[in-house]
This record gives C-alpha cells, structure tokens and sequence, in this order.
C-alpha cells in the first residue's frame, strides 16, 4: 500500500505545499525544526485540515478538497506515535495496549498480542502505570499501542526526539524490526539524519515547506543537490557494508564497495549481514594516490563524478563506487592544488573512530 | 439529635440536606457539559454564554430569586407549563429551593470542572482519537476519567453553596416551615424571636460539622483518585 500525500496549507505567514508517495517501508519526512514536518503528519492523522489537497492509502481517500471528503481521525485506521508518548496516565500499561482493540470494538487477538509485546520487550510493564517508566519504556509502550490498534498506516512524529543516546540505542532496533516485518507505510518525521540514514527506505526532505528532494535513501543522502536541505554540517552518504569479521582487537571489518571498512565494533550484527552505514562528508578525506604511513585505516576507491561548489569554501564531492556514492567535503583550494575533475579515479580515506555508533545500523 | 435541635429545627437540616443533594446531582452534568464546551469549543457568543452562566454569581441573590419567580412561578411560562405537562410546581414547594440553590451553586461548579478540563493535555484527547476512539468515547474513557478530582471539588463546593443558599431560596419559594424552611433561613428564623438563640446556635454547629464533613470527604477521595490519575 501506498501513502499519497498532495496537500497545500497557509499559516500565518508560513505556506505550505508538499506532494510525495510514501511506500511500504520507511519513509522519512526530513528537515529543519519549523520546515512543515509536523503540519504534514497532522494533516495526514486529521488532527489538522489543510487548505486543499488530497491524502489516501492504497485506494481509501482520506481527505479530497476537491469532494469534500475528510475521515474524522478516528476512522482514518492510523497508528500515530507521538514524541511524548502521550500515554494514558490513568491506564495501566495494558490497559494503554488494549485501548484500541476497546474503543474499535474489535476482537483481541492475543497471540498478535503477544508477538508485538515481545518484540518491544514489554512484557514485564504490564502492569505498571505510565507514572512509573522511564522514558524509554514509555515510548516503546506508545509504539505497542499504536500498533495493537490494527493501523493500515503508522506515524511516527520524532519518537526519540526526547531520549538520550542509550535509549535511542535501545529502540532503534524495534524500528527496525517494524519497518522490516510490519508490511504498512510508515511515515517518520526526523531531523536526525543519522536516524534517517538507518532507518528509512525513502528519504522526503522538507525545505521551507516545500519537498526539497525526494527518493530513496541513499541516492537523496549522496547527492549533493540535498545538502541545503539537510545542513552542510550533517551531509553524509550511505553506504552498504557486509560484516566479514569481528577482530580481537576490537574492530568490525566490513566490505562495501570500495574496499574494506573498519569500525569500531559494531555490536548486535552477525556474519555476513548486511548493514548500513553513514559516512559524513566532513570526516572524508580524498587522495590521488594509494596513501601509505598514514594511521587511518579506511582507503576506498571510487570514481569523482561530481564536484559541486557550495557558497563558503567548500566544495562536495561525490564519488562512486560501484552502484553507490561517497560524499566528501573538502576546500576549494584543496581541489584547485589537486586539480581534481569528474572522472577521475579517487582514494577516500575514513577514520574508524569516525564512524559513530549511531551512524551504523541493519 | 431532634430533642436537641428542636422538631422546626431538625427539619430544616433534614430538607436542607435533601435541597443540596438534589441540586448538586442535577446541576452536575449540566456542569460538565457546559464547562466542556467553555473550555475546549471556539465559537462566536462564547463569552456571551459564559457571562449568563456567572449571572447567578455577581447579581444579588434576591434578584436571582425574583427571576426565578417570574420565570417558574405558577402562573408564568415555564412555570404553569411544568404544571400542566408534568404537574410539577416550584414555587413555594422544597423542589423550588433545589432549583433555586441549584441554580446559585452552577457557576461554582462550572469554573471548578473547567479548570479540571483546562489541565487535561488535549494531546492525550488526539491520542484517543487516532486509536479510532469517537468524540463521546474519548471524553469518556480521557476526559471524564482524568477529571474526576475536579468534578468531586465542584459537586462538594455546590452542596455547600447550596446548603448556604439564603437570598434566592427565600424571595422565591419563601421560608414555610417543614416545607421551604431550609438551614439558613431557619437560623434567620430563629434569630428573630427572643430566646432564639440557643436554637440558632445549635443549627450554625450542625451547618459547620456538615460542611467540614463534606470537605473532609472529598478530600479523601481527590487525593485517592488524584494517585491513581497520576499514574503511579
């Protein structure tokens, strides 16, 4: 099934006007802090009704200007989880889990149940009030919820927003799991572009309540037309990588498609599985030749195909290797001493430690 | 206790305890629904809504009264029409004096409830609704749940308003004794006749003991409903 977003709304002085096409899989609605990311999913939920424009899933319209449609919320078969969780403080928290289930009148299934609340690893909250979890707990019940309420459609408006690192650690591999197992478009509003680059299929970038770019991750992540949208600071691209070994010495070696690449270990993936990774542009740096005494240990080789000049003194660099793309940010006067030009073959070089833990992920 | 205070004076306890119970049961979910409507409707006339609730609260209480009479009297409008169609009567009967404390007792109750409303995150309410609750379903599975403390306030301030009610209980249904002869006017009854004092005394503790009583009560059960609320 797919989301079928076209929606135009004035605010004040703010005006919004986004189309897009949200398929099974993730798909990330990015951008700055007041970029429109939240009207779009409001206007998706019915929390808000836009000027005009035309929302549906699969073949059901849930909002048409043009015929006067708008589903009431609650007919709209959503999951929406909110950045505070908004749990029911009264319920306990199976009693949040159930209020779906309660309120559409639809019989429990209880071994769906289960599966789910064993994946969140929920089991043991059960009976606890909201008043009594931490702040990861409570967004993993808030992730339940929405899920036990039979969704055709899930929202997830910045879900880790309000976590620390080690709780974002915690649930992204839920997310993960959602997005792989959950056969539903979900539509997840970030301005963290490492959880973007982890997690979602296809990438909508929101500018100025416009759509940027759009398309699937890595090829908005690595293309150089994006960096506006995304901050100059967080460019990156993805690559992919199959894990080869994990080493003593405390090191993960991976191939991807430009040679080996070492991290520091990367825990929770096994052999041979494939897995994301995002190099920003900034800890990138190019070499004409093979380097040799340098204590980096990451050279991938590609070939520049594009070198775009930004407004300060940078210059991005987009390299391919194989069928996938590197982004480097490097100075202009260093491309003028290097003399560099589409079409020349390149050696990136990447710090291993530069490559953080949450940059990495299935 | 009815040696002690007096057959007149028991009396008027008993018809004011039944006065209050009645008007707060009554005025209650008019209450609720109109501090709903104040507290998360916009429409044009809000305010005009809102300052006819609080007329009862800044107009004397005599004025009030007269209203009443004018309105639920025997042979004005609404009056003669209530006796014909369901051969009720107001005027100078004890249902008179639950319309009238009733009456004085909303606006209490309506700002006590709204307040309540005002504090529940509607960001809980949207929640409900995106799990496909109806409007009705999630006032009463959220809202009504999550004001509870505030609803036992307002329906513990309207008894005891109600309870107190004198200026437009006395205009309008006037102070029969054993059957329009609440509390207070008793006490004011009392007071007018040498050597009424004793008497009146007696009825001014028995009001104090029911109104702590009350207090007491409701604070109990907010404090007990509050813990659970707070999701503890």
């Amino acid at each position: 099934m797919t989301l079928s977003v076209s929606l135009r709304h004035t605010l004040d002085r703010f005006e919004l006007d986004v189309t897009f096409n949200a398929p099974d899989g993730v798909t990330a609605l990015f951008g700055r802090s007041g970029a429109g990311k939240t009207t779009v999913v409001n206007a998706v939920a019915g929390l808000m009704q836009p000027t005009k424009g035309r929302i549906s899933v699969g073949d059901r319209v849930l909002f048409d200007s043009s015929k006067r449609i708008s589903l009431p919320v609650h007919k709209r078969h959503l999951g929406y989880v909110f950045q505070d969780a908004r749990l029911f403080p009264h319920m306990t928290v199976a009693q949040n889990l159930a209020y779906g289930a309660k309120v559409q009148r639809t019989k429990r299934d209880v071994a769906h149940e289960k599966r789910i609340i064993e994946m969140l690893g929920i089991g043991d909250l059960l009976s606890r009030r909201p008043g009594r979890l931490s702040g990861g707990e409570k967004q993993r019940v808030a992730i339940g919820r929405a899920l036990l309420a039979a969704p055709e459609l899930l929202l997830l408006d910045e879900p880790l927003a309000a976590l620390d690192e080690a709780r974002k650690a915690e649930i992204l591999p839920f997310l993960e799991r959602l997005r792989d197992h959950s056969g539903i478009p979900i539509l997840y509003v970030s301005h963290s572009i490492a959880e973007v680059a982890r997690l979602a299929t296809t990438v909508v970038a929101l500018h100025n309540g416009r759509v940027a770019q759009v398309g699937p991750t890595a090829s908005v992540l690595s293309d150089p037309d994006s960096v506006p949208a995304l901050g100059v600071r967080e460019a990156g691209a993805v690559i992919r990588g199959k894990l080869v070994a994990h080493h003593d010495d405390g090191l993960s070696e991976l191939q991807t498609c430009g040679g080996a690449l070492f991290l520091p270990r990367v825990k929770g993936v096994e052999i041979d599985q494939v897995i994301r990774v995002r190099i920003r542009a900034h800890d990138v740096i190019l070499s004409r030749t093979a380097p040799e005494g340098l204590s980096a240990l990451n050279i991938l080789h590609g070939r520049i195909v594009s070198l775009r000049e930004g407004q300060g003194p940078g210059v991005m660099v987009r390299i391919a290797c194989r069928d996938e793309h590197i982004l480097a940010r490097i100075t202009r006067r260093s491309a003028q001493a290097m003399s560099l030009s589409e079409g020349d073959m390149i050696h990136a070089i990447v710090k291993s430690v530069s490559v953080a833990q949450g940059d990495v992920g299935g | 206790m009815i040696a002690w205070l007096g057959e007149e004076g028991w009396q008027a306890v008993l018809l004011s305890l039944k006065v209050s119970f009645w008007a707060t049961l009554i005025s209650l979910p008019f209450a609720i629904a109109i501090a709903w409507v104040l507290s998360r409707k916009e429409f044009s006339g809000k305010q005009l809504v809102n300052g006819i609730v609080h007329l009862p609260l800044i107009l004397p209480p005599v004025v009030t009264g007269y209203m009443l009479l004018m309105v639920f009297g025997r042979r004005a409008p609404i009056g003669s029409f209530l006796e014909d169609t369901l051969g009720l009567v107001l005027a100078f009967r004890w249902t008179g004096a639950a319309v009238a404390a009733a009456v004085m007792a909303f606006p209490l109750m309506v700002r006590a409830i709204r307040l309540a409303i005002d504090a529940v995150d509607p960001g809980l309410e949207d929640a409900a609704s995106t799990l496909g609750a109806p409007r009705w379903r999630v006032f009463s599975t959220v809202t009504l749940p999550l004001i509870t403390p505030g609803i036992l306030t307002s329906a513990v301030l309207g008894f005891a308003k109600a309870m107190g009610e004198f200026g437009a209980t006395i205009t309008f249904v006037s102070a029969i004794p054993g059957r329009t002869q609440t509390l207070p006017s008793a006490i004011y009854g009392f007071l007018q006749v040498p050597g009424g004092e004793t008497q009146a005394l007696r009825l001014v503790i028995v009001s104090v003991a029911v109104a702590m009583a009350a207090l007491l009560l409701s604070e109990l059960i907010s404090r007990r409903v509050a813990r659970r609320i707070a999701g503890q």
